[in-house]
């Protein structure tokens, strides 16, 4: 099949997708056609939750799966089956061509015949190819179906599907080896004697079209389950349409690669009688390629072949977070701890409905991240999907409305025809076998071991020679290990990175600098480790692992390891542990010095010899040691070692024998850590930190801290460091990070890379193995120098976090930035290119990737020609810094300078105050056009988008991707608060995620939401540049992005762990080369408008930007310094001697920026800009936009380690049609003339324009998305913040309401739904009242009812809710004003709170009030189990005793009585004496502190 | 590191003088120490900047955010390990630094900068008070020898590093005792010259041989010198005056500051012989030249009971603050007020001699001046325009010129075939400080004309990393990096 090639920065592997996805099934049993019908029409109902490709026709895939319609198949074919289930039938994806196409069939039933099955015949399946779209058409196999009978007929099912599984298996791996040229064509959706799929290429409404049988009313089936397949590019292929043959998926699985790794080492143990020979010829197991579903359903495919059930399967692969619930029953806890043993979880958003024709249901992730929704009805049907209201369902006909909640199982047994609820078929699986017997004889805990005493180690060189060789700098020290030493915390910095990457460095750099962590963005959201702990684990198990089909004790002889990061204690205890199942063998990994390159090549090789020879030993615990570096032998890299270890034994079929421990000096910096974890490490210790920390332990500032204490720290640290690596990529458990190479490396070539680190991504090439002997050989030498030289420092100083005359450059240093602020000041052009031209002359000093790029294929103009540099500002922007990060002054500084010349500066994630938004006297405009949505939602409201001319959704920051960030609460200042819409000395968490973002479908929803409330302004959205950031960029656009922001790794940050700000993400050169690439090649640039940043400093750094692609332009550093920032790095402690990045009312005296500096910084860019473009010979910036053709290597740049660097791929010029488009030219169709809020408004004239009270009443459906935005928007407009009068005009909606219902919906307005309603209700609430409740025919028992669905009233900072039943998760996340009252919630309820009031009537979820600074909480605490489920870190747990709150509480339930009728409110109500001692009252210690403070500086102001 | 608040906290303090009819009374040193905790707070006022403009602003490149936080934390051996690997002596540069870093302080922007100097002198006499600074003898030799010609900050700096490398090193020195500048030129109330003797005594110890009264070209022939050694650094300084050609400058009286100053140091000394002795006792004196040269003739003046103490500068009388045109961190040109100016003085600027006038026995008796201004274009050099009607007669008994130095003498240059620029330094770069005669090295005054004690340092240092590297192949011996403030 046609598939995207590899090519530029392009790599087809970053494909991504998201799905829709559904079942029906008929709980009695009853076949009918019908099912299939409605099926489909979920799919239908759920089309807004994807994308249209380029051509608009071609959809990504979509299929169904049945049973068996044996009656239909009897009917149809022409020849004679046998009874229902005894035979099996397939569709089969065969070539087009004939003669290939009857290869294939001979081949495939050469392997039924031999595994004793019968080939029934064939029947062509009747397709309709009008359908089809161009891409479909092109890729569209030849289909028919193959009927394959038992071998006999008392052949059990599970034999006769094994003998399936095999025959397909070997035809697959001999065909796809084979070199037929149409030979990928061939492919089985499936091969069941049950069920049946039909998939392809289509879009849901096309599938009953195009495959005939499916419109034959004879055909009938008990289930159906359905799946929609948008992938974020526009190549995608009719075997990777859904559903698989036993689950189709909407999520994505962020472990994929380990998992895969690990399921291949996993073959190497692989026995079954079942199988015998044959088990060899099924590997690998999983096909090489596939998407993430796929591979996971091939997963699932061979653990059923173990004799697993599909609901125990499932739970293996996707367990509940089992590991810090102490509520969980043991029987079940032993399970998983037991399968944690054998299998590591399959991790990420998930929601994943499955069958294999007896059993269908759905799992959701261990942390909720997609939304599901069931429905039971009265006549016994079961619909599941994304969505509730995709069925129309009489209200009376409804049992119960439910939702999936975090790790539970969904199951319909559909023998015995009823739904077994979670806790019952857990139970029932869990009690199969002694699991808590086995793993208390077995499974050993690293504390049980006993520690005798700590060897010596002999002959050792000092630790000064040590520290040299291992190249530890003073920063190391005193600014990464100390501190975590002490703190048990990793140290934070500040601003952007301006250090050149590895490859670029003068210095010996350690080889883990030459990879970056990869982050979550867009298509899976990082996760949040600190304020939901509860999912996170970072322990791991050593030992050998066994054959995946026995389910026996041996599984767990393992040790246990809670923080895989160990002391040297720790490690003795491990080498000395006597247990005959345990065997530690220690490897040195060093080589001979004297030898060069070829002495690390051989030592490696040897390595991996001794290692394979250990483990014929019997050795399943390996420790990889570099302890013996002496004057001779010089340290291997760990990571190479431990890399090449992982993959080479892996190669060799040895891999799953053995564990890995790394004892090395190397790791002192979390990134190490990870990248040794992520390379397939089990332990560490690090033991030249737990040496620099016992030398140094009275440098520490707490001299109450022991060294052992301080070890302890530092491993904790690391540890908590760890998980927010794992965190940012979405990943919650160590065991499933472990081996899945997570990273990119840059300035690595591929031989290189492809030798030792195997599968990771590498684009630019760069060093090789002898560059890193030379680097190695470099701190080699000076360790060992002759002279040692009188009064020089024993180590070097760093430099890199803060700048040192002998330490790393920096491209903003004493030079720089005087020259910078010089010519600023004083207006002066020969100052400007002085400063320039050190930024810009890299030749000497390499410091980026564009610095390798010299300009050429001049055809020189005059400038005079080119476009004034007054329309080239325009394009110009300044950087997201939110008032509070930085002060008044700057904030305003940069607004008023950007709209003086038309450019664009940026709010920032905190608000703006609204006065801002209207114009000084003198002209002036402090309004910032940018207003931006991050994930914390600060001051987001309908006025505030109202005045934006473009809103950015910060998906991800350069100096801090996947991470979320903080404002202590001290220095949140009133008028701060004010602007945020929060409470004053309440501190403010951003989450990592955007909790309305965890798939780009999600994206695609905030960007609608957005555009709703302000259909004027442009949406940007924000990214870092990483590998695969194309593809997201190409889903983006698909989203319907006006602008895509690509970000360099370097971007400044107020704050972010050192970690990030140096290993996280990319230079913004390759993000803007693969998204411009990938925008090109997938015809969809012309769309969007593609904007760069990440520390341009320079006209010629904009040229470059343009070059490559982009258009519109973002400087925040530059422009800071130029208004007197000095790069203090200091913006995290709020000591800015300069008055830009504090809060403290005398420092902020001392700002002395003024907007003309900026102006004079931009207009000195624009004309550095228009001088490159005079000599290139452009006109105009759109002229200019991705011709990479002007770009070329500057071949006189000679550095032995940038020599081998290929800039080609970021040059690569996309062959495309003559009139493709490289820059914007049209606009985004967002579709917003079919929302309802048009019918809305044309009629409530009288209440908009007039006040006056009026009231409507409207159906309403799941695809009426954000209704109440555009509403809101108009109100706005007139009325500002205040919005109208209360109930000015009244709404009542029936049906389902689709997605964001009532969001940013402001003052006057009252939206109630009789029904139902989906995700993020009231999201951005801005003071409108919104009231969900069951319709007055239905029977439901609200309480016990899901009606509202996930993450309600994020970022609310105004209104009133009130809900008639229960929510799902995380409801009120980031609430900081609204009230609501809800019957019951899910998970993580409150989470991030800062305002408001949530009263909630009945059952509470697990983890409730994380991170919860601010507001009001009222549990009704029936059961007296509301204590077990809060997060109580930093709450109050109070009766409600005082007045003014026993008022509030009985007023709001009176309100939601007023509004809903509900039974439960009036129950309460009638006997208030009676059920008030039952309430709780959450109050956070932060908010009541602040409540004090307010009140005394109330008084003091009195 | 560092007080975070400590800048928010505490104010700029230093060291305070004895009072002005006290010091005046002798030639001893007249500051009064800080106490220890003082001193930190001050250490706590550094901010420990991500750019810290100061290690840019110095030439040495000292580690100034670093030494600071070992002061605040008490620490002073590390703190003084960390000073010296940047700076040989930093107690002559914690005396006598105009300090270009505290101009280049951050904090320096809108506040008083981190006293840095004061730090850098405390935490040196701190560590000879304890004992810390002792010889650090080499471990292995080479067999190569190096001779440095001068011992001046220059020399000493190179010869100390060369001493280091393993290098046997001989500093040849013209006078009777090492030190150059810092022993005839700078007064003993600035520093005491026991200050010198004690680091001499390590530099020794170390086993570096200083030869006294040798002066290299008169009775050190160049040509030993180039058979006896491998190689030859020329630290000899930039020591030609500037004189004043004008009527009556030959008249008694009329003395250059060096020949005043160099006599009174060796007076304090305890010699006696001299052909003449040159006082300034009950004497109407004027000082021509505002620089720090006139300064010490002021203070020097003023211990020896001058009658009236005047001085004259050309240039115009410069703001006390910080100019326009020469914005932080740049080391601007701003009024600075030495602790002899304190002492008694008046002075003039905008101020040209026209004529020194004599009585008949040829003795001084006063002199013509004339006010002037300064006319600036832009891109030409600022011309010096006389204003009319402005002549003035001075009484006076002794005019002291410090007007500053021309360039090196040429002896050196002659005899041993070096190229000199129009300045007559002698030609070098300081990417490797050699001279076009290869194994003949310059630094210092002698290479970039006179300049500050710190700059003759980093010259040394930086020149005895090329010399090592000349002999050896490769060297150790560190270099700072080339990121030095430009001057505006």
């Amino acid at each position: 099949m046609i598939m995207m090639k590899k090519q530029g920065m392009y790599l087809p592997e970053f494909e991504h997708e998201n799905c829709g996805a559904g079942f029906i099934c008929s709980l009695k049993g009853t076949k009918s056609n019908n099912i299939i019908h409605k099926a489909l029409e979920i799919l239908e109902k759920l089309d807004h939750r994807g994308a249209v490709s380029s051509d608009g026709k071609t959809g990504d895939g979509a299929g169904i799966l049945i049973d068996i319609p044996h009656d239909f198949f009897v009917k149809n074919c022409s020849f004679k089956l046998p009874k229902a289930g005894d035979y099996a039938v397939s569709n089969v994806f065969l070539p087009k061509k004939e003669n290939q196409r009857n290869y294939c069939i001979d081949i495939f039933e050469k392997f039924i015949q031999e595994m004793g099955l019968n080939v029934l015949g064939w029947r062509d399946v009747p397709v309709d190819v009008s359908v089809l779209g161009e891409i479909a058409a092109v890729t569209e196999p030849h289909i028919k179906q193959i009927f394959i009978g038992k071998s006999n007929t008392k052949q059990d099912n599970f034999q006769f599907n094994l003998k399936l599984y095999v025959a397909r298996k070997k035809a697959e791996h001999n065909i796809y080896s084979s070199k037929l040229s149409e030979s990928s064509f061939f492919y089985l959706p499936s091969l069941s004697p049950k069920t049946i799929i039909y998939k392809g290429l289509l879009i849901p409404e096309d599938i009953k079209l195009y495959y005939k049988d499916l419109k034959d009313p004879t055909l009938v089936t008990r289930l159906a389950l359905v799946h929609q397949r948008f992938s974020t590019n526009t190549f995608p292929t009719w075997d990777l349409a859904q559903p698989f043959r036993y689950m189709c998926h909407n999520g994505e699985i962020n472990t994929l690669r380990g998992n895969i790794s690990r399921m291949y080492s996993r073959e190497e143990l692989m026995e079954s009688d079942w199988f015998g020979p044959h088990i060899k010829e099924i590997l690998p197991i999983v096909l090489p390629k596939k998407s993430d579903s796929a591979s996971m359903d091939m997963a699932v495919e061979l653990l059923l072949m173990t004799g697993r059930s599909l609901p125990e399967v499932m739970m293996m692969l996707i367990p509940e977070a089992w590991e810090k619930n102490d509520d969980m029953p043991d029987t079940k806890k032993a399970f998983y701890e037991y399968n944690s043993c054998l299998m590591e979880p399959w991790d990420g958003p998930a929601s994943i409905p499955f069958t294999d024709g007896n059993y269908i249901g759905a799992v959701l992730d261990r942390n909720g991240l997609r939304p599901s929704r069931y429905s039971v009805t009265k006549d016994d049907y079961v619909i599941m999907s994304s969505e509730t209201g995709v069925i129309d369902i009489n209200p009376n006909n409804i049992e119960y409305h439910g939702r999936l909640e975090p790790g539970k199982m969904f199951l319909v047994d559909m023998n015995q025809g009823r739904i077994v609820n979670d806790e019952e078929i857990k139970e029932h699986i869990a009690s199969q076998h002694p699991y808590r017997k086995w793993l208390n004889k077995n499974l050993v805990p690293l504390k049980s071991i006993p520690y005798n005493d700590c060897p010596v180690f002999f002959n050792q060189e000092t630790l000064q020679k040590r520290l040299t060789i291992f190249g530890y700098t003073q920063e190391d020290i005193n600014t990464i290990i100390l501190p975590m030493a002490q703190n048990s915390k990793e140290p934070i910095g500040s601003m952007g990175s301006d250090t050149p990457i590895a490859v670029l460095s003068e210095r010996p750099q350690l080889l883990y600098n030459y990879f970056k962590q990869l982050f979550a963005q867009v298509t899976n959201p990082p996760l949040d480790g600190i304020r939901e702990e509860l999912i996170t684990d970072i322990s791991l198990t050593l030992g050998s692992d066994f054959n995946i089909f026995d389910i026996n004790e041996k599984h767990c002889k393992k040790l246990k390891i809670n923080n895989p990061v160990i002391s040297k204690q720790d490690l003795d205890k491990i080498k000395s542990y006597k247990n005959p199942d345990f065997k530690v063998t220690s490897l040195p990994i060093t080589y001979k010095i004297e030898k060069g390159h070829n002495g690390l090549v051989n030592a490696l090789e040897h390595l991996i010899h001794e290692a394979s020879v250990a483990i014929d030993q019997e050795t399943n615990i390996i420790i990889l040691s570099d302890r013996d570096v002496d004057k001779d032998n010089a340290p291997i890299p760990a990571l190479l070692a431990c890399s090449y270890i992982n993959n080479g034994l892996q190669k060799s079929g040895k891999r799953s024998k053995i564990s890995v421990i790394i004892e090395s000096a190397e790791p002192r910096e979390v990134h190490h850590f990870a990248l040794l974890f992520g390379y397939g490490a089990s332990a560490i210790n690090p033991y030249m930190v737990n040496e620099i920390i016992e030398d140094r332990i009275n440098d520490l500032n707490t001299s109450s801290v022991s060294t052992e204490e301080a070890i302890q720290n530092y491993n904790k640290a690391v540890g908590k460091g760890i998980l927010k690596v794992m965190n940012k990529i979405g990943i919650s458990t160590l065991n499933s990070y472990r081996g899945s190479q997570l990273f990119e490396c840059i300035g690595i070539n591929t031989k290189t890379v492809n030798k030792y680190f195997p599968n990771t991504v590498t684009r630019i090439q760069g060093v090789g193995l002898l560059e890193i002997e030379q680097e190695i050989n470099k701190r080699y030498s000076k360790a060992y120098q002759e002279q040692n030289i009188a009064a020089e420092l024993e180590l070097e100083v760093g430099g890199q976090y803060r700048w040192r005359r002998n330490g790393e450059y920096h491209l903003f240093n004493p030079l720089t930035i005087a020259k910078l602020q010089e010519s600023v000041r004083s207006n002066k052009p020969k100052t400007y290119k002085e400063y320039s031209e050190l930024v810009n002359d890299q030749t000497k000093k390499l410091m980026t990737i564009r610095g390798l790029f010299e300009f050429t294929n001049y055809d020189p103009i005059s400038i005079d020609e080119v476009e004034p540099w007054t329309e080239i500002v325009k394009r110009f922007k300044t950087g997201a810094m939110s008032y509070g990060s930085i002060s008044k002054e700057a904030h305003e500084n940069l607004a008023i300078a950007m709209n003086r010349i038309g450019g664009k500066s940026n709010s920032g994630e905190g608000g703006e105050d609204q006065e801002r938004f209207y114009k000084d006297v003198n002209g002036d405009w402090k309004n910032s056009a940018i207003k931006q949505v991050a994930s914390g939602r600060f001051g987001v409201t309908s006025n505030y988008l109202t005045n934006a001319s473009e809103i950015q959704i910060k998906m991800a920051q350069g100096a801090k991707p996947g991470e979320g960030g903080q404002l202590p609460g001290p220095k949140v200042n009133p008028s701060i608060a004010k602007t945020r819409n929060s409470t004053p000395y309440v501190g403010l968490i951003s989450p990592p995620p955007h909790h309305d973002i965890y798939s780009i479908e999600d994206l695609s929803q905030l960007i609608y939401d957005l555009k709703s409330a302000n259909r004027e302004a442009r949406i940007n959205v924000k990214l870092v540049s990483e590998v695969g950031v194309g593809t997201v960029a190409a889903g983006v656009a698909k989203a319907k992005a006006d602008v895509i922001l690509i970000s360099g790794h370097d971007g400044g940050t107020g704050a972010s762990p050192l970690t990030s700000l140096k290993h996280a993400g990319l230079p913004w050169e390759l993000g803007l080369a693969e998204a411009q690439q990938t925008l090109v090649m997938n015809n969809l640039r012309n769309r969007v408008v593609l904007e760069c940043d990440g520390q341009m400093k320079t006209g010629r750094d904009v040229a470059i930007a343009c070059l490559l692609g982009a258009e519109e332009f973002g400087f925040a550093t530059a422009p800071l310094v130029a208004s007197g920032c000095i790069m203090m790095r200091v913006c995290h402690l709020n000591t800015c001697p300069v008055g830009i990045a504090t809060q403290n009312p005398e420092l902020r005296k001392k700002f002395e920026g003024k907007p003309e500096h900026v102006v004079n910084f931009m207009y000195f860019i624009a004309q550095e800009l228009r001088e490159i473009m005079a000599q290139l010979g452009f006109r105009t910036v759109n002229e200019m936009v991705g011709q990479v053709h002007k770009l070329d290597r500057n071949n006189t740049i000679e550095h032995y380690k940038a020599l081998g660097i290929d800039l080609s791929p970021i040059l690569h010029q996309v062959i495309v049609p003559k009139d493709t488009k490289l820059y914007h030219t049209e606009n985004q169709d967002h579709q917003l003339d079919q929302s309802l809020d048009f019918d809305i408004i044309s009629k409530a004239h009288p209440a908009l324009f007039r006040k006056e009270k009026t009231v409507l009443d409207f159906n309403i459906t799941n695809r009426n998305r954000a209704f109440g935005a555009i509403l809101s928007n108009e109100i706005s407009k007139i009325y500002g913040a205040q919005g109208l009068p209360e109930n000015t005009l009244k709404i009542n909606f029936t049906g389902s309401a689709g997605q964001s219902f009532g969001a940013f919906a402001t003052y006057g307005l009252t939206l109630v739904v009789s029904g139902n309603t989906n995700d993020y209700l009231g999201k951005g609430l801005s003071g409108a009242k919104l009231i969900v409740k069951v319709p007055d025919e239905a029977t439901i028992i609200p309480e016990q009812n899901i009606i509202i669905g996930n993450v309600a009233l994020y970022g609310a900072t105004a209104g009133e809710v009130y809900i008639n039943g229960m929510a799902g998760e995380r409801f009120c996340v980031r609430n900081s004003g609204a009230k609501a009252v809800v019957e019951g919630i899910g998970d993580h309820g409150c989470e991030y709170m800062t305002g408001g009031i949530a009263v909630i009537l009945g059952e509470v979820g697990r983890n409730f009030g994380a991170g919860m600074s601010g507001g009001i909480a009222f549990i009704y605490d029936k059961n007296n189990t509301f204590k077990k489920q809060c997060n109580t870190e930093g709450l109050n747990l109070d009766p409600v005793i005082e007045q003014d709150d026993v008022q509030n509480l009985k007023d709001l339930i009176e309100n939601h009585y007023n509004a809903t009728l509900s039974p439960l409110a009036q129950r309460i109500l009638e006997k208030w004496e009676v059920e008030l001692p039952k309430f709780i009252k959450v109050l956070p210690e932060e908010y009541k502190q602040a409540l004090i403070r307010l009140e005394a500086e109330n008084l003091i102001t009195k | 590191m560092g007080k975070i608040t400590g800048f928010l906290e505490y104010p700029r303090e230093v060291e305070t003088y004895k009072p002005v009819e006290k010091r005046v009374k002798n030639y001893k040193e007249f500051t009064i120490p800080m106490e220890e905790n003082a001193l930190k707070n001050q250490g706590a006022r550094c901010m420990d900047c991500g750019i810290p403009f100061c290690h840019s602003g110095c030439p040495l490149g000292n580690l100034i955010p670093d030494f600071n936080d070992m002061v605040f934390k008490g620490k002073w051996k590390e703190a003084a390990h960390i000073l010296h690997s940047t700076n040989n002596f930093p107690e002559f540069t914690g005396r006598l630094c105009p300090a270009p870093c505290e101009e280049a302080c951050v904090l320096g922007i809108n506040e008083d900068p981190v006293s840095i100097e004061n730090i850098e002198k405390n935490i040196v006499e701190v560590a000879f008070k304890e004992g810390w600074i002792t010889a650090q003898i080499p471990q292995q030799r080479t067999d190569k020898t190096v001779a440095v010609i001068g011992s001046g900050p220059a020399g000493l700096a190179a010869a100390q590093q060369l001493n280091r490398a393993g290098h046997l090193v001989t500093v040849f020195e013209r006078d009777s005792k090492v030190g150059g500048l810092l022993r005839y030129g700078i007064p003993d109330f600035k520093l005491e010259k026991q200050i010198i003797d004690r680091r001499i005594k390590v530099l020794e110890e170390e086993g570096i041989t200083f030869k006294t009264n040798a002066h290299v070209g008169e009775n050190v022939s160049v040509e030993t010198l180039k058979s006896d050694f491998d190689a030859i650094v020329l630290c000899g300084g930039a020591t030609v005056r500037r004189s004043i050609p004008i009527k009556g400058a030959h008249l008694k009286g009329v003395h250059q500051a060096m020949d005043f100053l160099k006599q009174n140091n060796e007076r304090v000394d305890g010699q006696t012989k001299f052909d003449k002795v040159l006082t300034a006792k009950d004497k109407n004196v004027i000082v021509i030249g505002g620089g720090d040269t006139g300064s010490d003739c002021i203070g020097t003046s003023n211990r020896h009971g001058a009658k009236s103490v005047t001085n004259f500068e050309i240039l115009s009388k410069p703001t006390t603050g910080r100019p326009a045109n020469q914005p932080w961190p740049y080391w601007p040109m701003r009024l600075r007020t030495s602790s002899s100016h304190k002492e008694g003085v008046e002075r003039f600027f905008s101020i040209s001699t026209k004529e020194f006038l004599g009585d008949k026995n040829g003795n001084l008796k006063g002199l013509i001046t004339v006010e002037v201004e300064w006319v600036f274009k832009e891109g030409e050099r600022p011309q010096l325009k006389e204003l009319p009607n402005t002549e003035k007669q001075w009484d006076c008994d002794l005019v002291l010129l410090a007007l500053g130095f021309i360039g090196p003498e040429s002896t050196l240059a002659e005899q041993l075939g070096l190229e000199t620029d129009f300045r007559t330094n002698i030609k070098a770069t300081t990417n490797s400080y050699m001279t076009n005669v290869p194994g003949i090295f310059t630094a210092g005054d002698m290479r970039r004309g006179q300049s500050l004690i710190v700059w003759a340092i980093s010259e040394g240092r930086q020149a005895a990393h090329y010399v090592d590297e000349y002999l050896m192949g490769r060297s150790n011996l560190p270099l700072k990096d080339d990121n030095d403030l430009p001057r505006v």
